[in-house]
């Protein structure tokens, strides 16, 4: 019982990492159709930041600011000087556009911060809390907060302010939304600067429990990404419960059949799912209205 | 032009050595790409061993010169590099391979151009079988393994639980622990394998934890992997018996995975890590406090396992130029191989024709960490 209690919060775990992470790319993809493959290097940037600044000498609340608001700035620049001058440009081109900005800011951080793995101290220590024989780090519980307050913060910003629903018709049909007098610019830069804030925060809270160096963005963003689409691309709701079952089968698959296919049994669980539901557990129906 | 004044000045007095303009010596390592972590100390090492040894007058009077190259872990820009170390820049040996993948490259330009080459990669494939012209520092991870086993039959444990990571280092260890446990008479009960960038590896641990007669763990890995798994034996409260591989022998692996849950954790590791631990009459402990201190005050970070590999190289390359007397790619060769009782930050190195690695088991320490920092096991 209590192991598999262990497994359950294991996978909770790690879920609530990737949901965090793939909740970072809902709003540019809400924005704009791209999926934004520099969404990992912001969630590094955030870890490495807190990082480098805590050394520094300040505080770790007043680092963690910093770290979100720099790489905030960091999503906005790259919108201006990569994203919007390609704009007429076909969604693909665009995704590649921000395969080419992640490796770029993943060169420039080695070359600014440095190559070794980094962490900070857990904002809450080390003391495992147990639950009925299972044991769950604090940090993890901050991790989950987290995502559920970013999933209440984004479904609130979708459905009940109009600047959310601006992002959701910018991305729905430019032209039309641009005709309403919606200024899409001013859509896209916050999306970029929400998004990169989001993703800086996940770095945050997560770098405590998965360690952080200039590198780990990539990983972080394929199984933030992979959760994403099993939830559903650019729906909240989808980004957290995606992030949580793929955590979950991890964990479950590591416990019960044998951690060497445990990313295997991941993949296939996604894999089943996308071929009967192509949009995800929670995606978007793609009609067109014609 | 400094260089220049000085060999000219040296030729005019007679000192220098027949037609030894600078004895070049090539490097190509990851200083950059995946394996940064690993290259760049090494690069640093290097640099600086260059620097001190000009300094002092070279080899024999004659200045060594380094040229360097990053190939970012790339075993296709190792072999280009390699290539041209040796046809447009003349090395007469080379030092490098960051990684087993960037060091099979090089290995085959080196051979066939007949270039001495000592590598900086763990595999036991580089030398075994033996090839004339390779060489390497790093002890192997079979011999790692042995030394954990060791140390495993003397407390007695009999059977065990190992979690491995699934990377090249982690995935090569755990194959070789694999093979060499029958010959301690521990049998392995629970095999675990984590991928490198998971981010909790409870659930494994607890697997291994419920195994039936698991008397102690052995995680083989690399990176921040082995650092996250020691926080999870922690969260667990596993109070077994725990054995941490070479990969992660320094002291960020202290800080990475907190001084609590690092205690009682044991690994091999070199002199390097315990340079002060080590006896006055240590045969290592000249060069190993040596290069701390020049590594440390250059560089301002702490010395690791991996910069003292490319240490050892340098030193047993210069030490064999320097006894053959002349920079002819093959009696530096012969000389390499004829090396005996050379101490160097990893051991102390005894090549022979059969032996390219020349390193035995007591190369290795059995380290403890107790309250943050490392103990020796005796």
């Amino acid at each position: 019982m209590s192991e598999l209690l262990q497994f359950l919060l294991s996978g909770v775990t790690v879920g609530a990492v990737y949901a965090l992470v793939a909740l970072g790319f809902t709003i540019i993809y809400n924005a704009s159709d791209v999926v934004n493959f520099a969404q990992g290097e912001f969630v590094m940037l955030g870890g490495m930041t807190t990082v480098f600044v805590h050394a520094a000498g300040a505080p770790l609340p007043l680092a963690v600011l910093a770290a979100i608001v720099l790489t905030a700035a960091l999503g906005v620049a790259m919108n201006k000087l990569a994203i919007e001058p390609a704009r007429g440009a076909p969604v693909v081109s665009l995704v590649i556009i921000t395969i080419g900005a992640s490796i770029f800011i993943r060169g420039a951080a080695q070359l600014i911060f440095d190559k070794q793995i980094h962490s900070f101290p857990a904002f809450s220590g080390d003391d495992p809390i147990r639950i009925m024989g299972a044991t769950i780090l604090p940090q993890s519980l901050w991790v989950i907060g987290g995502a559920v307050a970013v999933f209440i913060g984004l479904w609130l910003f979708f459905t009940r302010t109009l600047l959310g629903r601006a992002v959701l018709a910018t991305s729905n049909n430019r032209l039309a939304a641009q005709l309403v007098g919606i200024n899409t610019t001013f859509v896209m830069t916050l999306s970029f600067a929400l998004s990169a804030g989001i993703g800086a925060l996940a770095g945050v809270l997560v770098t405590p429990i998965t360690l952080t160096s200039y590198d780990v963005g990539l990983g972080l963003a394929l199984k933030g990404f992979a959760a994403a689409m099993l939830g559903g691309m650019g729906n909240p709701k989808g980004a957290l419960v995606g992030g949580l079952a793929l955590g979950l089968l991890e964990g479950l698959t590591a416990g019960y059949i044998s951690s060497q296919y445990k990313d295997a049994a991941a993949f296939i669980v996604i894999l089943a799912v996308l071929f009967f539901l192509p949009q995800g557990l929670f995606g978007r129906k793609s009609t067109d209205r014609v | 032009m400094k260089t220049f004044l000085t060999t000219t000045a040296l030729v005019a007095l007679g000192l220098a050595g027949p037609a030894l303009a600078e004895i070049k010596i090539g490097a190509s390592l990851s200083a950059t790409g995946p394996a940064a972590f690993l290259g760049d100390p090494e690069l640093k090492t290097l640099e600086l061993l260059v620097e001190e040894l000009n300094a002092k007058g070279g080899i024999n009077g004659e200045p060594v010169e380094l040229i360097a190259y990053d190939d970012n872990g790339d075993p296709n820009k190792a072999r280009t590099f390699a290539t041209r170390l040796v046809e447009d820049d003349e090395v007469v040996a080379i030092i490098g391979g960051t990684t087993t993948g960037t060091t099979m490259s090089i290995l085959s330009v080196a051979e066939e151009a007949e270039i001495p080459f000592i590598s900086l990669a763990g595999a036991i494939d580089i030398i075994d079988p033996v090839k004339p012209f390779t060489f390497k520092t790093p002890h192997t991870d079979r011999m790692a393994c042995q030394k954990i086993f060791e140390d495993m039959q003397k407390r007695g444990i009999a059977s065990i639980g190992m979690i491995s990571g699934t990377d090249g280092f982690g995935a090569s260890m755990q194959a070789q622990c694999k093979s060499v446990v029958g010959d301690y008479g521990i049998t392995i009960v629970a095999d675990e394998t984590y991928d490198p960038k998971d981010a909790d590896m409870t659930a494994q641990l607890t697997k291994i934890k419920g195994t039936e007669g698991v008397q102690a763990v052995l995680n083989p890995g690399f990176g921040q992997g082995p650092s996250i798994v020691t926080r999870n034996y922690k969260q667990l409260a596993i109070d077994l018996p725990f054995y941490q591989s070479h990969g992660v022998a320094s002291d960020g692996f202290i800080q990475l995975a907190g001084t609590d849950a690092a205690e009682g954790v044991r690994l091999p590791g070199t002199a390097l890590l315990v340079a002060d631990l080590l006896a006055e009459d240590d045969p290592q402990k000249p060069v190993v406090a040596a290069y701390k201190a020049a590594f440390e005050a250059k560089t301002g970070t702490p010395v690791g396992t991996f910069g003292g590999y490319a240490h050892d190289a340098f030193l047993i390359m210069t030490d064999a130029i320097a006894r053959a007397g002349s920079a002819e790619p093959a009696a530096i060769r012969d000389a390499i191989e004829a090396t005996s009782g050379l101490a160097g930050t990893t051991g102390i190195y005894t090549f022979s024709p059969e032996d390219h690695l020349g390193l035995d088991l007591s190369a290795f320490r059995m380290l403890e960490i107790k309250d943050g920092k490392w103990t020796l096991v005796e």
